[in-house]
């Protein structure tokens, strides 16, 4: 059972990642690129140690790789904010639909 | 198990090459260092993996060596490094 569960976690966060990747490769601007850049840190990597965790082999291992979720969590909020607002300072304009 | 975990490591591998693209083609600075963080998080996803299936537990403190690295990155690059926009953004 547990098995299965941290199987289906694993290919879930890859689901993510890749369609962070995607999202970074087919997105307008830098605005939408950085919430594509967030699936991937806060779904894709928080699946992926879901699933290690529970194959780990002590409570303690376990817990360390959730440790590094929350870290990353807030890094990556802290930079999305930082970036958009640097990005605005520097006058770039938010891509709209049909051209500026 | 193990062979499902280094399946979804090389998957994740496969991405970043894919994101390189990124780096290439990437209008401002800013999408060359969004691609930059991403190195970062999946290869903290890599290195978790790989320390699971290779059981080198000290693989899990690289990582997280390795996601602080990153944030510390990106924000020196939002507050110091990204000055003027190089090249029109369309």
């Amino acid at each position: 059972m547990i098995e299965w569960l941290s199987m289906a976690l694993l290919l879930v966060g890859a689901f993510f990642f890749f369609a962070g990747t995607v999202g970074l490769l087919r997105f307008p601007d830098v605005y939408s690129r950085l919430h594509a850049l967030a699936k991937a840190d806060n779904l894709g990597l928080g699946c992926v140690l879901f699933g290690l965790a529970l194959q780990a082999e002590s409570l303690a291992a376990a817990l360390k790789l959730l440790l590094i979720w929350p870290l990353v969590m807030a890094a990556s909020a802290s930079i999305g904010f930082a970036i958009a607002r640097r990005a605005h300072r520097l006058g770039i304009a938010p891509w709209r639909k049909g051209g500026q | 198990m193990t062979t499902l975990m280094l399946a979804v490591a090389l998957f994740l591998l496969a991405n970043l090459v894919l994101a390189l693209i990124v780096a290439a083609r990437g209008p401002t600075p800013a999408d060359r260092m969004l691609m930059a963080l991403l190195i970062g998080t999946t290869g903290t996803g890599i290195l978790v993996l790989l320390a699971q299936t290779m059981h080198l537990p000290a693989l899990v403190d690289v990582a997280l060596v390795l996601a602080l690295l990153a944030a510390i990155g990106g924000i020196a690059f939002a507050r110091r490094a990204w000055q003027v926009v190089e090249g029109k953004h369309d």
